[in-house]
This record gives structure tokens, sequence and C-alpha cells, in this order.
């Protein structure tokens, strides 16, 4: 029978080809899923207040006039093929595939991160065409302390991502580097999952009570 | 907002120094606040003199502030925390003297002294508790779980920085410009933009947030170290009571300080940028912040003096020589502590509207704390029961707070009634209360542990007697102080009046603002034992490091502990290892072989995010947003750059281990060991012979 693999932390392990950066890796990967849990108080709370700020446009324009799900729907797809793109380059890490292809993937991810931004920066170009700035109520304030700050979040991912590429270049796939590739593609996948819920309650909510 | 008419300097002018105050307007009120902003000052003035005559600048670089080692990080939390309780003690005992000076308007104005509760409020929470809370666990959690240092050294010395350049802010509001007026909870709309237009507020919201970072990091630090580095055989079952209560205290941390962060940050977007999250028109909802805030502030409360109950429970064991009396019952006390400190927030706003329906299942959630808070003091006192008891200075402290303590829980008991909440609330028996369970609960915790491993840290024992003095003063002080409050608060005096007309609460103001006094000796009692305890040093050393006869694996290390704390990690086989070990006589065991240690290498990322982030909350409250967005982007290259740095790793070579632990074994070896009789004597030199059976 074969032995199952020993996960030392939740998520993709860089498993037996890496086995001393799989080791260094176990504590700071722990310690990053405690961060995340922290962020996702943070996403949490804002969630909540934008759910008791819905009914508080003040007259001025809702969730019917300002969102316009087709650019909505791009941008799900756009992060949800970067979840698995990062993905992609994680098991090309972790399989020891060339090291192109994880070079690859991860530029895929980067593109992808930045196309989801320029969309996003559009729609609220858009909102504020229509009166829909965060002056305006209570509603909009809500809306723009939530949305704004996931995309500040793949902002911060987007400059990982450059930062990682340029170390990548100057030191080689060291053990540092692997454990950061493995904390990265973690916190990636967080972003997809705050998306999920964005889309859910900002916006399908926000249509179907707003 | 005229935010975008602002020049080179942003809205900062001369009119922002109090001596302009002085000029104008002199009296009695101005004269307070320019001797407040003269001890800044001169404080200032005084150590950068002291640092330049000595000559200690590099010696300060080179061993502290770029040190990564836990050990002297929580040297710097602990010292950093002193200094802020001098500030907030000075500032309580001139709040005590306006009240007492009634009935009438006393010598300050109404301005003056809402800044002094909103700065008394906020340095003691965030600037004195929780830096001591996380100092003291700095410097002990990792020896007593036989670690070489936190999970992440480097993270640990940014939370240091963050926590006192926010703290640092508060230095700077004495002497810039005023500091928030809105009490440290900082309600809305009082303290959004259309009724406090100035910097005040948004000194609070920047010192609370990048204070917020830093206690976050230390959160995680803390939880990650106890979970993932614990030395071989320290089970769960095993762990000291008090890390028991650190990885409580993190995870309350982890959780809770978000909604802090969210409600400040928010609060900053209706000021900074005219947002509505909590404006009284088009749509703000000034009820999210005070949900946000006490779902924030209720386990705040909890994760500082859950550490004190840890504290407690090590020193009651070791001063009755007898195991911890109901481990198990301590630790689900302390899990449920944890998990019901969420369940009880909306009690700080029984009287705010919402249905008697939930007034009641708050009400009755917020009394179940009292049942496992219960369960403690029982464990404690039996821990006591039939124990070899020294009257030793952390023994006084928690004797005290076994007592004082009870009170000021079962006020708490009476104040989660919603119907007596109604009563009193907003009244000065709320002031009582809390003062009554964070004094004899926090602070003298966090006293007795400053008594109890000072020789740990130091190699030398504070002076018994002054340590007494100081016990008997703040005992006395608190009593006095805060005791009256109960009944002027249930006569109905409002808390944070700066005026009052009734003169049947002028003795309890008089009584009051004695226990003030007594209280500010204490303070200065604390400070004459730390002096006379280093003129004296030579007769109290403690090298070989077991003073008390100590339990658990911290004490079985040298005073001062090597760099590297333990030169062979601890194979643990028992709860209380160490006092085990030498029941078993198989302490100080002299290894086989030495290893090479690998730590982290020293560096100076911490104190640069310290400079620039404080110059960067000055620059947002000031306005100078050039200043402020050049500093965002140097903190973001700083740590970028950071990142490419890979030499972080030094070696101590075993020879050295070798050299350093065996000439510490040869002086256990030498030393003549003390029994409980003799602890305070010049005799003990740390080797401690056990006059008790271990009980079990």
């Amino acid at each position: 029978m074969k032995r199952a693999p020993s996960h030392s932390y939740p998520g993709i392990n860089l498993g037996e080809n890496h086995a001393s950066a799989d080791k260094a890796t176990e504590v700071v990967t722990f310690g990053f899923w405690v961060f995340l849990m922290s962020d996702l108080v943070y996403f949490g709370l804002m969630f909540g207040v934008y759910i008791t700020m819905i009914d508080a446009q003040a007259g001025g324009p809702g969730p019917h006039e300002l969102f316009d799900l087709k650019s909505i729907f791009a941008q799900t797809m756009i992060l949800l093929t970067s979840s698995l793109t990062v993905g992609l380059a994680m098991l090309a890490l972790k399989y020891n595939l060339p090291r192109p292809r994880i070079v690859l993937w991860f530029g895929v991810t980067l593109v992808l991160g930045i196309s989801f931004l320029v969309l996003e920066i559009r729609d609220f170009v858009n909102m504020a065409a229509q009166g829909g700035i965060p002056q305006r109520s209570g509603f909009l304030s809500a809306f723009y302390g939530l949305v704004p700050l996931h995309g500040l979040h793949v902002a911060a991912g987007c400059i990982w991502l450059i930062v990682l590429g340029i170390q990548l270049r100057m030191m080689g796939l060291t053990d540092l580097l692997m454990s950061r590739m493995v904390r990265l593609a973690l916190f990636w996948h967080f972003l997809d999952l705050i998306w999920i819920g964005i889309i859910t309650i900002v916006y399908f909510g926000g249509l179907a009570y707003g | 907002m005229t935010s975008t008419d602002s020049g080179f300097f942003g809205r900062l002018t001369w009119d922002a120094f109090p001596i302009a105050g002085l000029i104008q307007n002199p009296g009695a009120n101005e004269i307070v606040a320019n001797a407040a902003a003269a001890i800044v000052v001169v404080g200032v003035v005084a150590v950068v003199g002291l640092l330049s005559w000595f000559r200690l600048w590099g010696p300060l670089w080179r061993d502290w502030l770029t040190s990564v080692d836990h050990k002297k990080i929580g040297i710097m939390y602990i010292v950093f925390a002193i200094v802020m309780l001098a500030r907030g003690v000075l500032e309580g005992v001139v709040m005590r003297a306006q009240q007492a000076a009634g009935p009438g308007d006393g010598f300050l104005e109404a301005e003056h002294f809402a800044e002094l509760f909103s700065t008394h409020g906020t340095i003691m929470v965030f600037f004195v508790a929780v830096p001591f809370v996380f100092g003291v666990a700095n410097y002990v959690v990792p020896l007593m779980i036989g670690a070489r240092d936190v999970a992440f050294p480097v993270m640990n010395q940014i939370g240091l920085g963050l926590t006192v350049s926010a703290g640092m802010m508060l230095m700077v509001s004495l002497v810039v410009g005023e500091f928030s007026t809105g009490g440290w909870t900082a309600y809305p709309p009082f303290t959004g933009a259309a009724f406090n237009p100035g910097v005040g507020p948004d000194y609070w919201i920047w010192a609370i947030v990048v204070s917020g970072i830093g206690t976050t990091l230390t959160g995680i630090n803390f939880a990650v170290t106890i979970y993932k580095l614990r030395a071989p055989g320290m089970k769960f079952t095993r762990l000291p009571m008090y890390c028991w209560t650190i990885i409580c205290s993190s995870i309350l941390i982890i959780f809770a300080m978000p909604p802090l962060g969210v409600a400040a940050l928010l609060l900053a977007a209706d000021r900074y940028l005219d947002f509505h999250f909590f404006t009284n028109d088009l749509g703000g909802n000034m009820m999210n912040y005070a949900n946000l805030f006490w779902l924030f502030g209720h386990p705040e409360v909890y994760l500082l003096v859950l550490p004190a109950y840890g504290i407690y429970s090590e020193i009651f064991a070791t001063f009755s020589a007898k195991r911890l009396y109901g481990y198990n019952s301590l630790v689900i006390a302390t899990m449920s502590i944890a998990i019901l400190s969420f369940t009880v927030w909306l009690h700080h706003f029984f009287t705010m509207g919402q249905s008697a329906l939930i007034n009641a299942v708050f009400g009755i959630a917020t009394m179940l704390i009292a049942i496992p808070t219960g369960v403690k003091v029982y464990d404690w006192m039996a821990t006591l029961w039939r124990g070899r008891i020294r009257f030793s200075v952390p023994m006084l402290y928690g004797l005290a707070f076994l007592m004082l303590f009870v009170i000021g829980g079962l006020s708490g008991v009476i104040l989660a009634n919603p119907t007596v909440d109604y009563q009193v609330h907003n009244t000065l028996f709320l002031v009582a209360h809390f003062h009554n369970v964070l004094l004899p609960g926090v602070l003298f915790g966090l006293l007795a542990a400053y008594n109890y491993w000072f020789p740990k840290a130091f190699g030398f024992r504070l002076n018994e007697s002054w340590g007494r003095i100081s016990v008997a003063l703040w005992t006395v002080g608190f009593m006095l102080t805060f005791l009256p409050l109960y009944f002027v608060g249930l006569m109905g005096m409002p808390r944070r009046s700066f005026s009052w007309e009734d003169p049947s609460f002028h003795p309890y103001m008089i009584v009051a603002v004695i226990g003030a006094l007594v209280i500010l000796g204490a303070l200065l009692s604390i400070l004459v034992q730390l002096w006379v305890s280093i003129r004296d040093r030579d007769s109290t050393r403690v090298p070989v490091g077991d003073p008390w006869d100590g339990r658990t694996l911290e004490w079985s290390i040298p005073s001062p502990p090597p760099e590297y704390n333990f030169a062979i990690i601890p194979q643990v086989t028992d709860r209380d290892d160490f006092a085990a070990a030498k029941e078993r006589g198989q302490a100080y065991p002299t290894p086989d072989a030495y290893e090479d240690i690998e730590m982290r290498r020293n560096t100076g990322i911490g104190f640069l995010l310290c400079v620039f982030s404080g110059v960067w909350m000055f620059a947002l409250v000031w306005w100078i947003w050039w200043l402020a967005a050049l500093m965002t982007l140097t903190m973001l290259l700083a740590v970028i750059l950071w990142s490419f740095d890979t030499n972080t790793e030094e070696i101590i070579p075993a020879e050295e281990v070798r050299k350093d632990h065996e000439a510490w074994l040869a002086l256990v070896h030498s030393a003549q060991a003390v029994d409980r009789d003799h602890e305070t004597a010049p005799e003990n030199q740390g080797l401690a012979r056990p006059d008790m059976e271990a009980v079990t």
C-alpha cells in the first residue's frame, strides 16, 4: 500500500522533492494561515458593515443604477482563472517541472491579476460618472470600504509576484523563495475566496435587497 | 473638506504649540498643559544627553535597537510600558485633583479634562497594559517552552517598533497640537469631522491603527511559537499554565484586533475622505462603530487579564511549593473565558436602545463569565492550601489580587444586569468597577511578574523590603482611590465630569485624591526599589538561576540566560518538568555533546519601521500629504528591500556553547543550596534545596 503523503501544513505542500524547503516552510506557512485568519476577520466585518448599510442610500444611486454585472462576470472569470494558474505554478514547483514552466504560470497569474485590477478600476470610474462616489451615501461608503480593500490586496499580490520574479532571477530557486511561493499561492487563493463573497453579498445581495 | 488647500507643513502652525496658549491665556489650565509638554521635552533632552555623555549610542544600537532576541525585546517592551505608566498615573492624579477641587469647576478647563481622560484611558490600555503583558510574554514564553527564540524574531521586533512609534504619538500630542477629547473609545459622531475638526481624534486614530497592527503581529507570533516551537515531550497537557493563557490571549488578539482596526480606519475614512460610515447625515450609522469597537473592546480586557491569571498561577504554585491545583479545570476555564469574551460586547451599551430580550441575552452571557473565573479563584486557593507558603513580594501581590479582584468581579456581575446597568451606566460606579479589575487583576499581576522574573532576566534579586512597601502602597492606594467611587457612582455622579455640584460627593473625592497620591507614591516606590536593587546587586546575585525553587524550564538555565537560552534543548517528561527533575535528583544534567546553534542575525528593519511609521502618522495628523505619501513609499520599499537580504542567520559554534555551559555547570556544583527560609538572604545564589515533597 502506498504511504500517505505527510502534510506539515494545510494546502499544497512542497513535498518530497524539496524536503529541506518543506521542513523550513512548516512554521512560517502555519503562521501565514493564522495571519490570513486575522485578515479574514477584517473582510468579514466589512461585509457586516455593508449588509447593515445596503438601505442607507440616502436618495443617492443604488445597486441597480451602478452595478455592471457583465464587467463583474468578466472579473470573476479572470480571478478564478488566476487561481487555477497559481495552482498550476505550485504543482509545477512541487513536481520539479522545468523552471520556465513555473515562471510561465506565475507570469500568467500576474497578467490576470493586473487585468482584473484594470477592469475593477474602470468599474469605479463608471460608477463615479453616475454619481456613485463614496461621499454620496452610507451605502456607497460601505461599498468603497470593502471592494477596493479587496482590490488593494490583489495589487499587493501583484507587487509580491513582481518582487518574487526579480528574486527568482537573482537568487535561483532557493528554499526561501519556494517557501514564499507557497505563501503567495495561499494568499492568492484567499483573495479568490473573498471575491466569491463579494459577488455573492455585495453584487447579488445588493441587487436583491438594495 | 479643506484638506486640499494646505501648504508645505499642512495645517501645522505656531498655534499648535502649548506655549502659544500660555502666552495668550495664562492660567492654571495652560500651566498644567505646558508643564506636561515640558516634561516630555526635558525627558527627551535628558535621555539624548545621557546617552551621548556616556557614549552609549553604539551599544544601544548594536545590543538593543537592532536586536531580535526575544529577551531584549521583552525588556524594551517593559521599559516602554513603565515610562507610559508614569504618564498615565500622573494624569490620573491630576484628574482626581480636579474633581477633589470641587464643588464647582476646579482648575482645569473642560476640554483639557476631556483630553486627560482620553489619553489616560488610551495610554493605560494600549501603551501600558498591552506592552507590559507582551513584554513579560516575550521574555518568559520561549524560556518556559524550551525554545531558543519566538517563531518570527524579526516580526517580533517590528511589533515592538510599531507599538513604540504609536505610543510616541501620544507624547508628541502633548507638545504639538492636542489629543482627542472623545475618551479612549472615541465614539463618533462626536469624534467625526463635523463636531471635531481638529487634530485630536486623528492622533487617536493613527496611534490605534499602528499599535493595533503591531499587536496583531505579536499575537500571531506567540500563537505560532507556542503551537510549533515547544521542546520535545512538551505536550499540550504539559504546557505551563502561563503559556496556556498566552495562547488564549494570542487567539483573542488574532480575532479581536481587526474590529478595532476596522472601526478606527472607517472613522479615518469619515474624517479624511468625507465618507459616511458614522456621520449623522447621508445614511451614516453610529451604532456600527459602537458594535465594532466593543467587538474588540471586550475581548481586549480578557486578553489583558488572562496572562495575569497565568502569572498568578505560576506564582501561587512556586511560592506554595506545590503543583498547581486543578490544571485541567484552569485550562478549560481559560479557554471558556476566551470564547465567552466574544459573546458579551453589547453589555457596554445596554442603554442604547436595543430590545429588552437582546439586553437579557447579553446580560446572561456576561454573568456566565463569572463561572470559569470563579473556578480559577477556587483553584488558586486550593493551590495555597497546605502549601509551603512564603509571603514574598509576588505572593503578596497575588493575595491582594485574590481578595480585591473578587470584589471587582462581583461588581461586574452586578453591572451585567441590564436593569441595574440602566441606573449606574456612565457613572463612577463603572469607573470603580473596571479599575477594580484592571489594577488588582492586570497591573498587580504584571508587577508580581516583574518581581518574580527579574532575577531571571538580570541575574540579581529585587530588594524585598521596598517590594513590600510598594505592594502596600499599591494596595492601599488602589482601595482609597477607587472604592469610594463605587459609592459616589451609586449616588449618581457621572463619569468624565470636570465639574460637579452636589456637596455630598466631596468627602469621597477628597479620599480618592489622597488615594491617588498614595498610588503616585507606589509608582515612585517601584523606581526606588529598582535603584536600591541595582545598588545592592552584589549581595543578591543568583547566577545559578533558580532563586525561588521554580518549577518550570526557565529556572533550569543561568540567570541571565545566554543569548540562545538553552545550550541543549531539554527533553520534557513532566508538567512541572524542572521541579520533577530536582525531585528525581536529575536537574542540571551534563550533556554528552554540544551542537552549533543557528540564531537570527540582528537587523535594523524594526527600528526603521518605527521611525518611518512615526513620521507617517505625524504627517497624516497634520495633513502634510507629500510627507505621508513619501513615508508610505519608504515603508513599502524598506520591507521589499529587506526581503532581498538572505544572509540572516549566524552560527554560535558548539565549542563556545560548551565552554559557557561547562563554566556554569561548575558554578552549579560549587554553589551552596539554600532552603526556602533563606530565599531572600544573601547566600541564595540561585541553587534551591526543596524542603517540601512535591504534592501531586
